[in-house]
């Protein structure tokens, strides 16, 4: 399951969490980035299941606080639950939100074996998100965010993130 | 280790390496802060998470000497970082198969991030490690200086005891061969050499801490101590 199942509930609430966004990645959706896992509505409650990136990502709090507001402001009752099991991965993201992603200048990340060519073995294979070229470099593999690494493009010299794989 | 590494902030060798650390601390921050939201439900009445972190006193905080060691130099962050990588992913390993739901769950996102952290710790060893004399020098001075607080790592308590007979903890037995493993294969390639030294006769596991650790709780529990029960 890459996101809870939006189908079966009122549009608003589909529309609603679908404008909720990672505050430090502001066109990725909480929908988009997976982490909602499962929407539960009975009447005038309605429970929002939610997991995090990494365990010490500071925007989980302000996500769930994003999510309560707007969903209390349609006249619900809202809970948000955090959930640790399954673990996020970043197969999650959906294809829209890699889209959104490297429109943003953040490269969406590879499948576990190229992420770990491209971060250990140095191969050059992370595509630059402001020429294309494939000839960058690693500068740290901790970058801005907890789930972001810093590289920069040999050909246009651009710096940019690469999302980590998680798996 | 997440208050020590979270001193770094702002004061790492290379921007780099500060947000690296950094990024670090924050993981392992955010890591405690699910045991300890576990062990408040668990404890029940008044416990809450910030109540664990930051009312208990140095007696009640049980961890090894190592993590609370001072950020004496490069050198000493990483080859501590480096020891403790060494242990804990093969501990995280053990914990995901716990019969405990919630300990298993917290294990299984953790090793996520312990990968990234172990792979960081080592690239570094390597390369000061089997750098200039001048780096070499003053990893093999980290090295000599933090290995004797490791063995502690692997003193069973009671309570890891009974824990691990009961299949809720980790067997230490079972991770050490894994974290051996580790540091003969890191420390080989950085032509470094584990000192033929007494471990040192340590008790944090019991409560029993150096005096770092005052210092340490002085400045994390400050907040609560003088604006008690003071939240965001």
């Amino acid at each position: 399951m890459v996101a809870a199942d939006l189908q079966d509930l009122p549009s608003e609430v589909a529309d609603a969490l679908m404008k909720i966004t990672d505050p430090e990645i502001p066109v990725l959706s909480v929908m988009d980035m997976g982490v909602v896992r499962e929407v539960q509505l009975s009447g005038e409650k309605i429970l929002v299941k939610l997991t995090p990136t990494y365990s010490g990502c500071p925007a989980m709090d302000t996500m769930a606080a994003d999510i309560k507001m707007a969903l209390d402001k349609l006249g619900y009752e809202t809970r948000v639950e955090l959930v640790l099991a399954p673990a996020w991965t970043t197969d999650w993201i959906t294809a829209e939100g890699r889209a959104a992603l490297e429109k943003y200048g953040i490269a969406a990340p590879l499948g576990s074996e190229a992420d770990k060519l491209a971060l250990i073995d140095g191969k050059r294979i992370v595509k630059c998100t402001n020429c294309g070229s494939t000839d960058t470099r690693m500068v740290s593999q901790f970058g801005s965010t907890a789930c972001k690494a810093l590289f920069q493009c040999r050909e246009c010299l651009e710096p940019f993130d690469y999302f980590k794989c998680l798996k | 280790m997440g208050h020590r590494l979270s001193e770094l902030c702002g004061h790492g060798p290379s921007l780099e390496t500060d947000i690296a650390l950094t990024n670090i601390s924050l993981d392992l921050f955010g890591q405690v802060r699910s045991y300890f939201q576990y062990a408040a439900k668990i404890k029940g009445e008044e416990a809450t998470e910030d109540r664990i972190a930051f009312l208990r006193t140095d007696r009640d905080y049980r961890h090894t000497w190592l993590v609370e060691r001072p950020n004496t130099d490069f050198a000493h962050v990483i080859v501590r970082q480096f020891f403790f990588d060494a242990f804990h992913l093969p501990l995280l390993e053990q914990l995901e198969k716990s019969k405990d739901e919630t300990i298993a769950a917290i294990a299984a996102k953790s090793i996520k991030e312990s990968r990234y952290h172990l792979r960081f710790s080592s690239a570094w060893v390597k390369r000061l490690g089997d750098g200039t004399e001048e780096s070499h020098q003053r990893m093999q001075t980290a090295v000599n200086e933090l290995h004797p607080f490791t063995h502690e790592l692997f003193e069973n308590t009671e309570t890891e005891k009974e824990m691990a007979e009961n299949g809720i903890g980790a067997n230490l037995e079972i991770i050490k061969p894994v974290y051996n493993q580790t540091l003969l294969t890191v420390l080989e390639e950085a032509t470094l050499k584990i000192p033929d030294v007494p471990a040192r006769k340590t008790d944090g596991k019991k409560g029993i801490h150096a005096e770092q650790l005052g210092f340490i709780l002085a400045e994390l529990q400050y907040m609560q101590r003088t604006y008690p029960d003071l939240t965001w």
